[in-house]
């Protein structure tokens, strides 16, 4: 199947030489639901931007089922909806009238029960003649998901859509996109919170400094980087690793009373077994014992550190050669 | 075409001005029955006639351009500008619409209230002064023109301004005195000789001459002028508008 969204070598300068994307390929299937995943002023709000037409990109491209996003805009914009990252509404507003402004200005003509549906569906069935201004933040931020879904697009942009947001909510917005991916919309949604990357993603890429450093399955990624670690709580503090045992990565915390093993789940062995045998010819003791899979989290941190000394290493290179 | 896109923004700017119906309507009616009382019962008893009219009629015209003019300027640099501070532009420009269809919207509404407060101030008028149009159709049509001008003018303007300030200026500063200085409450041959001069190069000079001929058949100027000179100042708008679009300024990054 070829891909619904295809980005080939995007790059943008904004007029103050800041390079946002730096040649960025991406290929993106119908119905998933990709999280670019990066810190703040990564490049991931320029990258939905420019899909989106907000802004312009000074070079490459990217076209929407075929269409590309600057010749036939009104083609792709039709299939896109987008829910910017802050809070723009006009106060004065009602619900209604704003959301059907929005699909109007989306080429869509009146479709009362389908915003009905939508509204109730988005808990805001009780506040359709409200004032934009008397609504709460969490109303605000799904009136902005009501706003984006109201021309029924096939792609829908989410920028942060947790950003700020308290934990119930948040689980609400979550199980909200998980509803929306069910019902075959393709999602793009950046974070910074891997948690939320980890919760929802089917695939992750993640973005640094303008460039997409890694796109992968998320359970592919997981396995891929993962790395696990078991701890062994001795009964006898180890003071230093006995030579018998340097042939295993290990190491020691809090003063000795713990020993850690690192492992790698992909490896065919993992070691542990011989680890435990050994330790017991050598009547180390333990007390208690678990392991722990690394996160989403220490992968990107690991992902954009390697990516810091790459360019750290380049730094130096450049001055030396200097 | 994007039609349901222009209905929503043309309806949408509409809704604003049902929001302020006050501010829309009522004070227009009320400032322009204060020039009345001032201009034309006060003043106006102390003047009888300007070439055939009496004083009350005669400025008539006059205050209907004033109000058009700044209440075109208004609205439609309101409406674009709003949007632009409280950020809702995203929605307008990520939309499957186009610039063309843009500006139908926005400065299609800004028409329409501003054609309507001029009727409405012709109707509020016609209780103070005997008013005759002679010419109803050249009367619209410089009523249309003048108010899709400045519509477009202050179009430009809402997405020029930075800040609120920047956004009242132009009206205030630039329009509100061209239009007392254009001849709106007196005959420019009323005037010394030398300012006769310095009038000629208001361009609101020749909108109020032409449209006070639509209705009294006198002018300032001649009506092929007055028309040149609004087509003019259109065509200059137009172009504008068209660069602001093609370069994205102040809109896109």
């Amino acid at each position: 199947m070829p891909p619904y969204i295809t980005i080939e070598n995007l790059s943008k300068v904004y007029q103050n030489g800041h390079v946002a994307l730096n040649g960025v390929d991406l290929n993106i299937q119908e119905g998933e639901l990709i999280a670019l995943l990066g810190p703040n002023g990564a490049g991931k709000t320029t990258l939905i931007s420019i899909i989106c037409g907000l802004v312009r990109p000074s070079s490459g491209s990217v076209t929407v089922d075929g269409h590309d996003i600057i010749r036939d805009y009104q083609k792709t914009r039709k299939m896109i909806g987008l829910v910017p990252q802050e809070l723009p509404i006009e106060p004065f507003e009602s619900v209604i009238k704003t959301v059907n402004f929005s699909r109007g200005l989306f080429g869509k003509n009146p479709n009362p029960q389908y915003i009905d549906q939508l509204l109730s569906d988005l808990s805001l069935g009780d506040k359709k003649y409200s004032q934009i201004k008397s609504l709460s933040g969490g109303m605000k931020r799904r009136l902005l998901i009501a706003k984006a879904l109201s021309h029924e697009p096939r792609i829908l942009f989410l920028d942060e859509p947790t950003a700020g947001v308290d934990v119930n909510l948040r689980k609400e917005t979550w199980d909200l996109i998980h509803r929306l991916k069910d019902s075959g919309v393709t999602i793009i949604l950046t974070t910074h919170y891997i948690e939320e990357a980890e919760e929802m993603a089917d695939r992750v890429a993640v973005i640094n400094n303008g460039s997409i450093i890694v796109v992968e399955r998320k359970t592919d990624l997981m396995q891929k980087m993962g790395k696990k670690q078991m701890f062994l709580e001795l009964q006898e503090p180890m003071m230093q690793i006995p030579e018998e045992l340097s042939g295993y990565n290990l190491y020691t915390q809090e003063d000795g009373r713990i020993l850690v093993y690192n492992y790698e789940t992909t490896k065919k062995r993992t070691g542990i077994t011989t680890l435990l045998k050994d330790l017991s010819s050598m009547e180390i003791g333990f007390k208690d014992l678990k392991t722990e899979q690394s996160s989403l989290e220490d992968i990107f941190m690991d992902l954009v550190d390697e990516r810091v000394e790459i360019l750290k290493h380049a730094e130096s290179k450049f001055a030396t050669n200097g | 075409m994007n039609i349901p896109g222009i209905r929503a923004i043309f309806n949408h700017e509409m809704d604003r001005a049902r929001r302020t119906i006050f501010q829309s309507l009522v004070s227009p009616v009320i400032s322009t029955s204060l020039y009345f009382v001032v201009f034309g019962s006060a003043i106006g008893s102390r003047i009888t006639e300007i070439d055939g009219v009496s004083y009350g009629s005669f400025i008539v015209p006059g205050l209907i351009m004033l109000t058009l003019m700044t209440q075109s300027v208004t609205y439609a640099s309101f409406g674009i500008f709003f949007p632009r501070f409280t950020g809702t532009t995203y929605e307008i420009l990520s939309a499957p619409i186009s610039h063309l269809e843009i500006v139908i919207g926005y400065v299609g509404a800004a028409v329409t209230k501003s054609v309507i407060v001029g009727l409405v101030i012709l109707a509020t008028s016609g209780l103070f002064v005997d008013i005759y149009v002679a010419h109803v159709g050249w009367m619209l049509l410089f009523l249309l023109l003048t108010a899709f001008t400045f519509s477009l003018f202050g179009f430009l303007i809402g997405i020029w301004a930075e800040n609120f300030e920047r956004l009242q200026i132009i009206p205030l500063l630039v329009v509100t005195p061209l239009v007392f200085l254009g001849g709106s409450f007196y005959s420019v041959s009323m005037l010394p000789e030398f300012w006769q001069k310095v009038t000629y190069f208001n361009p609101v000079l020749y909108l109020v001459s032409g449209f006070r001929w639509s209705f009294y058949e006198i002018s300032d100027v001649s009506v092929v002028i007055s028309l040149s000179m609004i087509a003019t100042f259109l065509v200059i708008c137009i172009a504008l508008t068209w660069w602001i679009f093609k370069t994205g300024y102040k809109l896109k990054e």
